[in-house]
């Protein structure tokens, strides 16, 4: 992992889901990838805290799950095909995942997807979403 | 001798299976990505193939991150789907092609591509969804299935060149099969989208069209960028292109037709494509 050839210059905004985040992620992962069966994802709801801890999470996977925090989760090495599963728990769909993640309404950023769809660049559809938004931190 | 009678690619958004439950093809929304399918029904009804082997990729319903193969072929009787955790309706089951599945792997491996094989495999969106939009009113799927299941999921994935390789070997080894099967060869997944991170929502025309220009004539031209530049390029869910690339190299290295193209944005957070290719 950290010993592998030098990794090519970082992408903004994006996190590759590599060997260093799988490791990291795996008790996250495996939680969710549990959500595939319906029992789970209603003893998750039942008891956050309890399901939790039976996977191990990291204290940084456990507050990112409490915060609902996509970033967070990412952060402690989430993968988003495993995270969509969680989100799915609270009924909300890749759009609401990228507001959390944008921090800007639902709205916003579903118009800017379709900004995109009229023929405008993502530099200048982002740009447009972002404006008027207060910047996180 | 069994004939590639074409290749069909689309994109396999978790939402149009949620569309179609809720017959919401005519919706304005919508409607500019389904309109994108009758001109593949009727190919299919014309050239009439009656296996499909497809290139996709997992979600995380057959493969967990314990263990994760970079290529897997299937070698099953039957392929189902399951829950896959976000409230789909279940999908319907495929009849698999065991005796083609084998050949194939055997093929694969003499040519060294060291894939694994999978007796027991659950099929997910990514392999439904295509079927879903090409025979709509199927009770049952018309043909029987060979997958093969590439990893987009945990990087590192493999390179474009060595899908591209993947696929040509697999066309080598329809060539000494000896069946007379009409076999259709399918890509699912992209085009441009990232669901993950602060560039979530990223799409890029430019590049969609360069990959849907070279597909039939160069399709070498998608390779010669890395993994890490093809996600730059096109998001960490647009490296989902390696499975058109697969694909595309099943059809053999001669020079393909382009018989139809829609591309539409968005549909969910995708730039969603269909396209349809027959050997020049």
């Amino acid at each position: 992992m950290s010993s592998s050839p030098a990794k090519p210059e970082p992408i903004p905004g994006t996190h590759l889901f590599d060997g260093d985040a799988a490791a990291k992620g795996f008790a996250l992962n495996d939680m969710c990838f549990s959500f595939n069966d319906a029992a789970n994802r209603q003893a998750f709801l039942d008891d956050e805290d309890g399901y939790c801890a039976k996977f191990n999470l990291t204290p940084e996977q456990r507050k990112a799950v409490a915060d609902r925090s996509v970033l967070g989760m990412i952060a402690a090495g989430g993968n988003i095909y495993y995270l969509a599963k969680l989100a799915g728990i609270f009924g909300l769909n890749v759009q609401d995942v990228g507001s959390l993640q944008t921090g800007v309404p639902v709205d916003k950023f579903k118009a800017m997807l379709l900004a995109q769809g009229r023929g405008e660049t993502y530099e200048a559809a982002h740009a447009e979403m972002m404006k008027g938004e207060m910047v996180n931190g | 001798m069994a004939e590639i009678v074409g290749a069909y690619f689309t994109s396999h958004v978790p939402a149009i299976g949620g569309a179609i439950h809720r017959g919401l093809q005519q919706d304005p929304y919508w409607k500019p990505f389904f309109d994108g399918f009758p001109p593949v029904q009727e190919w299919l009804a014309k050239v009439k193939p009656d296996v499909a082997i497809v290139f996709y990729n997992d979600h995380g319903l057959n493969f967990f991150l314990d263990k994760m193969p970079t290529f897997a072929v299937g070698a099953a009787a039957q392929y189902d789907n399951a829950d896959e955790g976000w409230g789909l309706p279940l999908f319907k089951s495929f009849e698999g092609h065991l005796p083609l599945s084998w050949h194939i792997i055997e093929s694969l491996v003499e040519d060294e591509f060291d894939i694994t094989t999978c007796q027991k495999m659950l099929i997910d969106h990514a392999l439904s969804i295509p079927f879903e939009l090409a025979y709509p009113n199927a009770d049952k799927w018309p043909t029987k299935l060979v997958p093969i299941a590439i990893n987009t999921v945990q990087h590192p994935l493999p390179s474009a060149k060595r899908v591209l390789a993947l696929g040509q070997a697999v066309n080598k080894a329809i060539q000494s099969w000896q069946g007379d099967e009409r076999i259709v060869v399918i890509g699912t997944g992209g085009l441009s989208h990232q669901l993950d991170g602060e560039r979530a929502g990223f799409i890029n025309q430019d590049y969609d069209k360069f990959c849907m220009d070279n597909l039939s004539v160069d399709p070498a031209a998608l390779t010669k960028d890395s993994v890490h530049e093809i996600v730059r390029l096109s998001g960490t869910q647009g490296v989902e292109i390696l499975n058109w690339i697969g694909a595309r190299g099943a059809m053999g290295e001669g020079v393909a037709a382009e018989i139809h193209r829609n591309y539409h944005i968005p549909i969910s957070n995708t730039a969603a494509a269909t396209m349809v290719l027959e050997p020049a």
